[in-house]
């Protein structure tokens, strides 16, 4: 559904400029019942060439490895026995949410349903496919994660490989798109400012920084979530709220509240990963004692209370 | 008698198969199969409780906000907090966004293309309607998705993004805005009215919305600009196919009652049964598991105290959905329930004799062009300066119920906190109303009952008439089987 949402170009003109032929689609394909189950067929035995499967959704495997929770309508099959046969004969295989890709929330709470990804269970290499598994182009299975999917990483990537321009270099270790899993949440953050002055919100809906108190990991999530915008405009960031982590293949589970930051000696567990401990908490005391009055009132606001002084100008030297 | 299966459904959310007993070419009875357990009541059991609003919008992806509203609600109650103003009118906005751009998805990207099915390759209008209609490369669904993605840039503004956001809690909501904001959401309603106005209805909101009765809206679809629009051609294949004696329902609707603020909600709460609207009492839902794979628990329960446990060798079982009664009744919900019961006219008379295909698509337009009109007074009702997210502790011990209205129909969220984290949550989505299995009486669901009657032609396994019937209601079937 996210992906209904792409724009300059729409869906479409995308899949036309990246000549996508859509055989089938559970929510915008036009055949269903037979003539839906014998393309399908058809595409398993390998009769008509598949190009590219894309799976929405984690793999459901129980009850007992069984697959019955999830079955493929008019046919008595398990859905995950589709999902490997059609597998097996694609060139490329994408994974499209973090369900697909890791498990996600679906394996969540213990994972009563044996959801899985199709290579990975949550960090774990394996999932349906198996860790080994490669699909008939050789490239791996592409992990688009995220919940909710940005349009444009999914339109990317397609354009991408329609034009023999994505390889194995192009993911990271854990499968997923490099030209926005290389980038950090943090990243275009519109609150750095607050961060940098470790100026932060006491409450959701508040202006400031969301790290310290709020539970925002977007320093270590994988993501342009900031520098790519969503729906025109937004963010989790922008719409008030901190990062959850949704494009990691762990996100499902949390010891801890989401929207609560665990601290020890009252320092947050789980600063940013590739600078010494001591070192940030030496800036973050220092930065403390330097925020201006300004972002200090602004943190803890829902608006701006307390404006900008007068910009430079010919008076400010 | 022959049995056919029918399925996979596309174009509605989600996996769904029905059986069907078909007699003298129609359908003698219906038995509806949601073919997926997900398991989020098991996943939110133990967690802390404000986490419900990270996990329940992730059960839909189209849905998703109605999943937050309703949780949000649900722990507002626990937490004895209702919205500042602000917070209430954003989420009113959210919601309305998402079921606005719900309802013409359901039309242009589930319902329409049915029309340029080869199996009515027959019939005079179908070339027409197939260059306009058809799935992906028709030209409706072209011009209609930029005009989608740009209305939802309302989301952007505050909501963060759709769908999943975290940006509706119990005190409102977390973005607060001002002047410049509101002027960008009045200027992204304004470009979707546009398209409405000039693709959808070919006429203002405001003549759609109150067009009085039947021959109103005969005599309205005759008129040059609506008979070449979107919705025109959808009344006019409505009559060619009859399409209004097809699928009638139980006959009881069901609405908790949609967009409220500090007054009344803007459509009404209640029950329709027979013409007449009564009060709805939350005390009279109860949860019957007897046809469905899930741990029968010693007969039907209310939500506040319900079990959601798989058992996959339930006897007499068909379907992972269990089946709600309103004191007993198989009830229907959606747009059209929600525009019986708030007394618009044109619906009371379209569905007279009960719900049937052509008054549950013309309830969701009619209700977009009521909706539109609302969304744009509260735009400026919004008082930058004021509070959008009012703060309070989570208690201890302590319930909640969320009931809103979800595109699709009433959701309802039950809550129950015990020693800080949740130890039962429960969840009725509309489609676990619409598409019910039978319960312990036998009674089927809403969905099961519409489809007896529907014709079957030589040769058809999952029949076009079912497949009008079972659109017309826009199931979401992730949410039913969350």
């Amino acid at each position: 559904m996210s992906l209904l949402g792409a724009e300059a170009p729409d869906l479409f003109s995308a899949l036309d400029f990246a000549r996508v032929d859509v055989l089938a689609h559970p929510s915008i394909g036009e055949i269903s019942g037979a003539p839906f189950n014998e393309l399908i067929s058809g595409l398993c035995s390998g009769e008509q060439p598949l190009d590219i499967l894309c799976l929405e959704g984690s793999v459901m495997r129980g009850p007992q490895g069984t697959g019955r929770f999830h079955m493929q309508a008019g046919t008595g099959t398990p859905m995950m026995q589709v999902i490997a046969d059609l597998a097996r004969r694609a060139r490329y295989v994408l994974a499209i949410g973090t369900c697909a890709a890791y498990g996600g929330v679906t394996a969540a709470g213990g994972n009563v349903t044996e959801a899985c990804g199709l290579v990975f269970e949550g960090q774990e290499k394996g999932g349906l496919l198996g860790a080994s598994f490669r699909p008939a182009s050789g490239m791996p299975v592409i992990n688009i994660s995220g919940c909710p999917v940005h349009p444009g990483w999914v339109i990317d990537t397609l354009v991408q490989i329609c034009h023999g321009r994505f390889d194995a270099a192009s993911l990271d270790a854990f499968g997923r798109p490099r030209f926005y899993a290389s980038h950090l949440v943090h990243h275009g953050c519109s609150r750095n400012e607050f961060y940098e002055y470790k100026a932060s919100a006491q409450q959701i809906g508040q202006l400031g920084c969301m790290m310290e108190h709020l539970g925002c990991i977007g320093t270590q999530v994988h993501g342009d979530c900031n520098i790519r915008r969503w729906n025109g405009e937004g963010s989790c960031i922008k719409g008030g709220y901190p990062c959850v982590g949704c494009t990691e293949p762990a996100f499902g589970d949390r010891d801890h509240p989401y929207l609560e930051t665990p601290k020890r000696a009252g320092i947050p567990v789980g600063l940013p990963t590739d600078m010494p401990k001591a070192w940030f908490v030496a800036l973050a005391s220092l930065a403390k004692a330097a925020t201006p009055e300004r972002l200090r009132r602004n943190a803890v606001a829902e608006t701006i209370a307390v404006h900008p002084g007068a910009g430079p100008g010919k008076h400010s030297k | 008698m022959t049995r056919l299966v029918a399925g996979p459904f596309n174009r509605v959310e989600g996996d769904l198969e029905i059986k069907l007993d078909v007699e003298d070419g129609a359908v003698s009875a219906a038995y509806v199969n949601s073919p997926l357990y997900r398991g989020f009541e098991q996943i939110l059991s133990g967690k802390a409780p404000g986490d419900a609003l990270v996990y329940t919008p992730r059960i839909c992806g189209i849905c998703s906000v109605s999943q937050s509203l309703a949780s949000a609600a649900a722990l507002g109650k626990a937490q004895g907090l209702t919205p500042s103003e602000n917070g209430a009118i954003l989420q009113n906005l959210i919601l309305a966004a998402e079921n606005a751009a719900d309802h013409l998805s359901h039309f242009y990207m589930f319902f329409m293309p049915d029309f340029a099915q080869p199996v009515y390759a027959g019939e005079p209008w179908h070339a027409k309607a197939a260059a306009r209609f058809r799935a992906i490369r028709g030209e409706a669904q072209r011009e209609f998705l930029p005009a989608r993605a740009a209305f939802l840039h309302i989301m952007g503004i505050i909501a963060g993004h759709w769908p999943h956001t975290l940006g509706l809690q119990p005190g409102g909501t977390t973005c607060a805005i001002g002047g410049a904001e509101q002027a960008r959401l009045a200027a992204y309603v304004s470009a979707f009215r546009r398209f409405l106005e000039t693709t959808v209805f070919g006429d203002t909101l405001e003549r759609v919305a109150g067009l009085q009765s039947e021959s109103a809206l005969d005599a309205w679809a005759a008129e040059g600009g609506p008979s070449s629009s979107d919705f025109g051609r959808f009344l006019a294949l409505a009559k060619a196919l009859k399409l209004g004696e097809l699928g009638r329902g139980t006959g009881v609707f069901l609405s908790y009652g949609a967009y409220a603020l500090s007054a009344r909600p803007a459509f009404a709460a209640g029950v329709f049964e027979r013409g007449e609207c009564r009060a709805f009492d939350p005390q009279d839902i109860r949860e019957d598991n007897s046809s469905s794979w899930l741990v029968r628990a010693g007969g039907p329960r209310h939500p506040s105290h319900g079990i959601t446990l798989p058992d996959i060798n339930a006897e007499a079982a068909y379907s992972w959905c269990k089946a709600p009664r309103l004191g007993g009744l198989a009830v229907e919900t959606g747009a059209l329930a929600r525009q019986l019961i708030d007394g618009h006219p044109l619906l009371r008379g379209l569905a007279a004799d009960g719900g049937n295909v052509r008054a549950r698509v013309v309830a969701r337009l009619v209700e977009t062009a009521r909706l539109i009109p609302l969304m744009e007074r509260w735009i400026w009702a919004v008082r930058p300066g004021e509070p959008f997210c009012l703060h309070a502790a989570v208690p201890g011990e302590a319930q909640g119920a969320g009931l809103i209205e979800a595109a699709r129909g009433a959701l309802g969220h039950w809550l129950d906190i015990r020693k800080g984290r949740i130890f039962n949550y429960q969840i009725i989505a509309p489609t676990t109303w619409n598409f019910s299995p039978r319960d312990v009486a036998g009674v089927p669901g809403a969905c099961e009952q519409a489809l007896v009657g529907a014709p079957v032609r030589t040769g058809e396994s999952t029949p076009v008439a079912v497949q009008h019937i079972v659109r017309s209601f826009d199931p979401c079937m992730v949410c039913t089987v969350h």
